[in-house]
């Protein structure tokens, strides 16, 4: 496959991957508004703080309130990681590599592209219908899944696109995750109230999570939260997970099997897989979750520029390679 | 449907006669047309808007900043030509091509056209097309012209004219083969009823003739693009795509010992046949534009070496220069000793002294053209040209005469065209294409491109036409 060609089939993982969770992200508030007692705000802040584009809001709006917050997330232009600025980005990357595509997935995407071009220039978000509009996101963008899951041959392509979709939903789980320690409750006493229960119900239905941790933890209770998101095995949301795939993935586009690695993509995605199969919740909360999410981000981020190094970068000592045929 | 008020008295109607009765091979969509009511006939545009929306089938206009991506209106009305008139064309095409490369052939080797005087050398080698790094060069087969989509118009008799050769990187036969998509569901059972030749088989027949271009078993074939910005790049991933063959743009490439290979997440994969999509001087910047950032330095070398076949094969612009193309019917009969069956529109030359005392005496009558543009920029139709205008070409024209060819005004055939409720005259042309591998074949179908405007004649996407699927019957 042509590096350039990877390269863009990798982030068309991604930024789909990042379109859904920006819209994931905004359904925690949905989510909370929904059985929030009359008597407390909504709280947009730690919204925009667990995307991690605080300094980017900040320098260009001054107030936290919710249509602000949305606009920021979903449809401002200037934000580079917002809704609007993923799909496009998606379509982008996906309109260099169209070859490859199949017919029904370009098409469906272009689709969702001029959906959400719709939604922003029609403003429906502002109405009752923006509920309505982030899930019809959310779903199209399932769809792409479910329409490439039964069309896509499992070559190099595939394993790409899935290797940037991992590692992108890694990071974003544990944004999600993070968004809880930027929410303030009214006091320290709220600990453990029925409030505090709430912001984790939200947080878990906005990764589509509730129903799995009913049946696999009970009742509502931060330590398993952490654990079902962070280091679940079979949650395909988990960070754990993630990185497990992403791995595989990684594995087979550069054909490494048994035990080691053979580039340093290889080396720094299986360390840190490595780390958290053989951690237990206490070992996330006693160093603290929010500087534990932290690193956790910074460590995806790099293993991302390995890859680039590794099968993207067109590097001119490719010519010096002694594999070419004459 | 309400026909009564269609106009088909002022220009050739392909579908009506003058008296206003229909012609025998469009009665049967006639009456399917009658059939429908306006607003069915206007919500099957709408859902044929919305397809080319979803497909992306859009282009990007130069010189427009405001929302680069654009989709080309597609008329749901198709038109039809029947197989007679398509037998002329195909076997016209053919004579044309054929020898169009034998002139390619020559004019880069002996050029025994220039010595016999057929053409002057002047002329040919004022061409912005002619290449001189071309010389001495056969390409592979030697074949020089392998993709070519001509364009024809029909005067008021109903005759069909050539009236441009386009043999560098002709564009629009992804909207045929896609909008061909479209119709069919549009009008489902009307193409078997007809007996429409089918067209959807072109990727697999332009794959045919690239891979007969390496003498490899399975060679390894890409389409050159200049990226996603090109107006044409939608074409580009599309036949890419129908093919199955790697897309490639200039920096995907290095040259190895004079070969050339595409960088790939597992080394160097050596590549055979380019269908290249950009233009000649932008190739190779080490031996014609510099300035070139698409390209490929060494690639023309490659080429010449022989370790790269290019499709068309570089330095082929020069037999669609405007000026040369006065000389095809002198071409065909020099090479072949036929008449041409199909004829050329009468071309004045301004580089030829009586001709520009003629083209500067009847501005207001005739359509001149610069002869290295293409894309309906450069021209000017004199009925229509403001006094301004006039003196504008007048000056251009005296400037540098070998610049520019005038031909009279043609009066372009019509087909119906759904505008708003009605269906209404509107001018169109015909750019059917035509590949040369083994043999030389014509795709039956064409890409139709229809004037939008009431009355224009500018048919050109980028300057406000549409499209139509074109149904050539079998029989």
């Amino acid at each position: 496959m042509l590096s350039r060609v990877a390269n863009s089939v990798y982030w068309l993982g991604r930024y789909l991957e990042r379109s859904e969770n920006y819209s994931r992200f905004i359904d925690v508030n949905f989510n909370l508004m929904l059985d929030l007692p009359p008597n407390v705000k909504e709280q947009w802040e730690p919204l925009i703080r667990a995307t991690g584009d605080y300094d980017l809001y900040t320098s260009h709006y001054e107030s936290f309130d919710r249509e602000t917050a949305i606009y920021f997330l979903a449809f401002d232009k200037h934000n580079p990681n917002s809704l609007i600025s993923s799909v496009t980005n998606a379509r982008e990357n996906a309109r260099m590599v169209r070859e490859i595509l199949t017919k029904e997935s370009w098409e469906k995407l272009n689709e969702l592209y001029l959906f959400v071009k719709d939604g922003a220039d029609k403003e429906t978000w502002k109405s009752e219908g923006a509920v309505r509009f982030f899930t019809d996101v959310k779903y199209g963008i399932q769809l792409l899944y479910g329409i490439a899951d039964n069309s896509v041959a499992r070559t190099e392509g595939w394993y790409f696109s899935h290797l940037g979709q991992y590692l992108e939903r890694a990071d974003k789980t544990s944004r999600i995750l993070d968004v809880k320690y930027h929410i303030l409750l009214p006091s320290a006493d709220e600990v453990g109230s029925p409030l505090d229960f709430l912001h984790w119900t939200a947080l878990l239905k906005s990764v589509s999570g509730f129903n799995i941790y009913r049946r696999f933890y009970g009742k509502i209770d931060p330590f398993h939260i952490v654990e079902l998101l962070v280091l679940n095995k079979y949650f395909p949301r988990s960070v754990f997970f993630c990185l497990t795939n992403a791995e595989i993935c990684l594995r087979t586009i550069s054909g490494t099997s048994g035990k080691g690695y053979s580039n340093s993509s290889e080396k720094s995605l299986g360390a840190l897989q490595s780390q958290l199969e053989y951690q237990d919740v206490n070992d996330v909360i006693s160093s603290g979750l929010h500087e534990y999410l932290d690193g956790l981000q910074i460590k995806i981020n790099k293993i991302s520029d390995t890859i680039h190094d590794n099968f993207f970068k067109l590097n001119s000592t490719f010519t010096n390679q002694k594999n070419i045929q004459e | 449907m309400f026909v009564s008020s269609y106009d088909s008295k002022t220009h050739y109607d392909e579908m009506f006669e003058a008296d206003g009765s229909c012609r025998p091979h469009y009665s049967e969509l006639l009456d399917m047309l009658k059939s429908l009511s306006v607003e069915k006939l206007q919500q099957l545009q709408f859902t044929t808007d919305k397809a080319q929306m979803a497909m992306g089938m859009t282009f990007n206009v130069y010189h427009d900043k405001q929302g680069i991506e654009k989709i080309l209106h597609l008329d749901i009305v198709p038109r039809i030509i029947n197989a007679a008139e398509w037998e002329k064309i195909e076997t016209g095409l053919k004579q044309r091509i054929y020898a169009l490369n034998l002139f390619l052939q020559d004019v880069y080797n002996e050029q025994k056209i220039l010595k016999d005087k057929i053409l002057p050398k002047e002329l040919v080698f004022s061409c912005p097309g002619y290449l001189k790094p071309c010389e001495g060069l056969t390409p592979p087969k030697g074949i020089w012209c392998h993709i070519t989509g001509t364009d024809l118009v029909r005067d008021k008799n109903g005759e069909f004219y050539i009236l441009e050769d386009n043999l560098r990187c002709p564009s629009g036969v992804s909207y045929q083969l896609e909008s061909r998509e479209i119709i069919k569901r549009v009008f489902p059972n009307m193409l078997s009823k007809l007996g429409v030749a089918p067209v959807s088989n072109y990727p697999n027949r332009l794959l045919n003739i690239l891979e007969y271009l390496s003498d490899k078993e399975k060679p390894v074939v890409g389409v050159l693009t200049p990226g996603i910005y090109n107006s044409a790049y939608f074409e580009h991933s599309y036949l890419a795509h129908s093919m199955g063959v790697e897309l490639v743009m200039g920096q995907d490439m290095v040259m190895v010992k004079n070969h050339v290979f595409m960088l790939t997440t597992n080394g160097l994969k050596q590549i055979d046949v380019l269908y290249r999509r950009i233009d000649d001087t932008f190739l190779d910047p080490d031996v014609f534009n510099p300035e070139s950032l698409i390209g490929v330095p060494g690639i023309f070398k490659a080429f010449k070496s022989g370790n790269i076949s290019l499709a068309n094969a570089p330095g082929s612009g020069v037999a669609d220069d405007k000026a040369i193309y006065a000389y095809v019917p002198k071409i065909i009969k020099y090479y072949l000793d036929e008449d041409p069956i199909l004829p050329n529109v009468p071309t004045y030359l301004c580089s030829d002294e009586k001709d520009r005392a003629y083209v500067l005496d009847h501005l207001q009558d005739l359509v001149v053209k610069e002869t290295n543009a293409a894309g309906g920029y450069g021209m000017m139709i004199g009925p229509r040209a403001s006094g301004k205008e006039l003196k504008t070409f007048t000056r251009l024209i005296k400037e540098n005469p070998r610049n520019y060819i005038a031909q009279p005004t043609l009066s372009l055939s019509t087909v119906p065209t759904l505008v708003d409720s009605q269906l209404e005259p509107r001018h169109v042309d015909l750019r059917p294409y035509i590949l040369y591998g083994e043999e030389i074949e014509v795709i039956p179908g064409a890409f139709t491109r229809v004037a939008l405007k009431r009355g224009s004649l500018i048919v050109n996407s980028s300057q406000g036409g549409g499209s139509k699927d074109t149904w050539v019957l079998q029989h």
